[in-house]
């Protein structure tokens, strides 16, 4: 050791002036960066449970317990004589029976508490007026509803032949989609939305709270790494999850048990999917800088990811929700992701459907990015 | 030749911290230089200024000839920076968090394991980051920090945290490193490191420089000082202080901490002699300065670190 500076030549630091290999270190960069997430992504058992698995535990769940449930198909009894019931014959008795099981029995309490039970769907029987008369449980509003139609209808069609007249108004109504549409063909779309939601979320502001908490983001801001390079690395990262994702929903759902039938245009999915991912993120940013710890930034993206769930109609539709819900579910991206994605995979939706969805996503996210630009913290 | 380190007049305030005040130093190519201070000197913001992390509220500062803020990534290929906290990515093993921080700077793989093994952590390579020692994460740390062969390289309190055979092989791989030409920065509590590792030293407290020098200079600007020490009970302290006091033996510091009395003075000889006289020569220790007096001198404190 000497007290004079010395000035031999640094062994292996690059010779200036040599023209710095960027472009290689860039790309070298982004890779390397893309590689650490996806090594601590897969070795984080209960991220990758919650982004992964329990979103298709749901959908085995639900896609079996609603297997069939759209289905009018509604058992009755018949207590005693049901004049308009009993004059239905032949091919139109055929037909009523595709519809409604009846079976007969005269003992209206014990039919009615068959009902209550939820063994019967609905009771009928005759009143002494001549009134047909429908006991239903209101617990299965879809099933009592179709029940109540259909009898009306039977009603209708009876009053109408007694007075030997062709009917002065007829209506005729048949669903727009072919009659497989089954829950599965509503589940996935939803299902898939929020477990896209979740995954992107999550996985943005996880890693910028623990990188920032970590210390890693200073570290990479002394080394030559660009924060293009991290962004678009972990915006990779997510898409790359988010598409596994939808892979994965798409051939479980599609399976006979479940019988997902997917329409013309699916595979216009993909852009949706990458598009709404980008939107997610943004939120999970915003999570991110607003965040201080890595408990903190899972619970708000907890708090934001459900609500949005439920407002967006991934496990339910939101047909009967008030107007300002549904105002605010507007505004929501999973809202339009889940619409979008059941019309192209569902309802036969085409380009023209997803485009504009698509464009509002990236919107979102733009404006969502610029918001947490304000907020961002290189460290604590 | 460009200094490797040039700063005048950086100041960094914290509310009501004034945590660096008015640093000015110049670090030469290929010199190896500390900063010396006890906790919350300033010696982080110091350090976090020069590398380009943080803006000083005033002063000016160029690295290799260039200026670290905003910052500039064709310096940061040139420095190489170990933080006082370890900064490690989750879930990784040490070679894959050294393989990583290699790719940033175009380093491959079979060079970042190399680099491993110079700071002994072949064996621990499979062991992730979080389950690392403080010592292994510290050994990491640097690692990381010299992986591309940087021209400048700051450490922030290298050592902390090793047990002593690791302090050592530490000290050889620093020293070689600068004899590789590579210029070193580190602060560090330890004045014996200072005084083993360094070219020149700055003595730091309170946010500024006290005093910049080859730590033998400073030693030897007050080496007429001379510490003894003998074991505890053998001369009652009142006792001990007329004595010198008769004897014409003046002294700069006389204590008794229930282990050992000891003095700091200029003039050992009458000292030695009253201590013989009483026989009280039990567990005699007789030192000359140290970098712990020069930061006695210049603060007029006790060095804690
Ligand atoms: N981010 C911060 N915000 C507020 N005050 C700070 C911050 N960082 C440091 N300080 C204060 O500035 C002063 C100098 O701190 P600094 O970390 O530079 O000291 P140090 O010499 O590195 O100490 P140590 O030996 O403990 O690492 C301290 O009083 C500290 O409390
Ligand atoms: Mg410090």
């Amino acid at each position: 050791m000497t007290a004079e500076p010395t000035t031999v030549a640094p062994a292996q630091a690059p010779a200036p002036g040599s023209p710095p290999p960027a472009e290689r270190e860039r790309v070298s960069a982004f890779a390397s960066l893309s590689r650490v997430m996806i090594v601590a992504f897969v070795r984080d058992r209960s991220a990758l449970f919650f982004v992964l698995l329990f979103p298709l535990m749901f959908l085995m769940l639900f896609g079996t317990l609603l297997k069939g449930a759209s289905s009018p198909h509604a058992k009755v009894e018949q207590v005693g004589a049901v004049r308009v019931l009993d004059s239905v014959q032949g091919e139109a008795r055929a037909g009523l029976e595709q519809v409604l099981t009846i079976t007969k029995g005269d003992d209206e309490a014990a039919a009615l508490e068959k009902v209550r039970k939820g063994d019967l769907d609905a009771m009928i029987k005759e009143g002494p007026d001549g009134k047909v008369v429908v006991r239903y449980s209101a617990a299965d509003q879809v099933r009592s509803g179709s029940v109540q139609g259909i009898v009306n209808s039977v009603v209708q069609q009876a009053n109408q032949a007694a007075t030997g007249k062709p009917p002065a108004f007829v209506m005729e109504s048949s669903q727009v989609e072919d009659g497989s549409l089954k829950p599965i063909q509503f589940l996935t779309p939803g299902l898939l939305g929020w477990a896209v939601a979740t995954g992107a979320v999550f996985g943005a502001a996880l890693t910028l709270v623990g990188w920032r908490q970590k210390k890693v983001l200073r570290r990479l801001r002394l080394a030559p790494v660009s924060a293009g390079s991290v962004i678009a690395s972990r915006v990779a990262v997510s898409v790359l999850t988010a598409l596994v994702q939808t892979a994965v929903f798409l051939v479980v759902a599609t399976t006979p048990f479940f019988g997902l039938k997917l329409t013309g245009d699916w595979w216009l999915i993909v852009p949706l999917v990458v598009c709404a991912t980008v939107a997610f993120m943004s939120i999970g940013l915003l999570a991110g800088s607003i965040a201080k710890t890595e408990e903190a930034a899972n619970g708000i993206s907890q708090i934001i990811v459900l609500p949005m769930s439920f407002l967006s109609g991934s496990f339910f539709p939101t047909d009967g929700m008030p107007g300002w819900l549904e105002a605010i579910s507007q505004a929501l991206p999973l809202r339009h992701l889940v619409t979008a994605s059941q019309s192209v995979l569902s309802r036969g939706g085409g380009v023209m459907d997803a485009l504009p969805t698509m464009g509002g996503l990236l919107l979102f996210a733009a404006v969502m990015t610029g918001i947490s630009w304000k907020l961002f913290r290189w460290e604590d | 030749m460009t200094a490797a380190i040039s700063a005048d007049g950086i100041r960094q305030r914290y509310g009501d911290v004034q945590a660096v005040d008015g640093v000015s130093l110049t670090v030469e190519a290929g010199e190896f230089y500390g900063i010396l201070g006890p906790n919350g000197a300033g010696k982080t913001t110091t350090l976090e200024i020069l590398e380009g992390i943080r803006k000083p509220d005033e002063g000016r500062i160029e690295l290799l000839g260039l200026a670290p803020w905003p910052r500039n990534p064709k310096l940061l290929r040139r420095i190489g920076v170990q933080f006082q906290a370890s900064a490690f990515f989750n879930r990784l093993t040490a070679r894959e968090t050294i393989r990583t921080f290699g790719s940033f700077y175009g380093v491959g793989p079979k060079a970042a394991d190399a680099m491993l093994e110079r700071v002994g952590l072949t064996e621990s390579a499979g062991v992730m980051t979080d389950k690392m020692s403080g010592g292994q994460a510290q050994r990491l740390s640097i690692a990381c920090a010299l992986v591309h062969g940087p021209e400048l390289v700051f450490l922030d309190e290298p050592t902390t945290g090793l047990d002593p055979q690791a302090r050592r092989n530490l000290w050889d791989l620093l020293r070689d490193i600068n004899a590789e030409g590579r210029t070193v920065v580190l602060t560090t509590h330890y004045l014996d490191e200072a005084e083993v590792l360094c070219d020149r030293v700055s003595v730091m407290d309170r946010g500024r420089i006290l005093r910049t020098g080859a730590p033998a200079a400073l030693i030897r600007e007050i080496d007429d000082t001379v510490r003894i020490s003998v074991e505890s009970g053998q001369l009652p302290i009142d006792t001990a202080r007329e004595l010198l006091t008769a004897a014409g033996a003046e002294t700069t510091s006389l204590e008794d901490d229930g282990v050992s009395l000891s003095l700091s003075t200029r003039l050992p000889a009458p000292v030695l002699s009253v201590l013989a006289d009483r026989g009280a020569l039990r567990g005699l220790e007789v030192r000359g300065a140290t970098l712990e007096d020069v930061f006695l001198q210049l603060t007029g404190r006790e060095y804690r670190a």
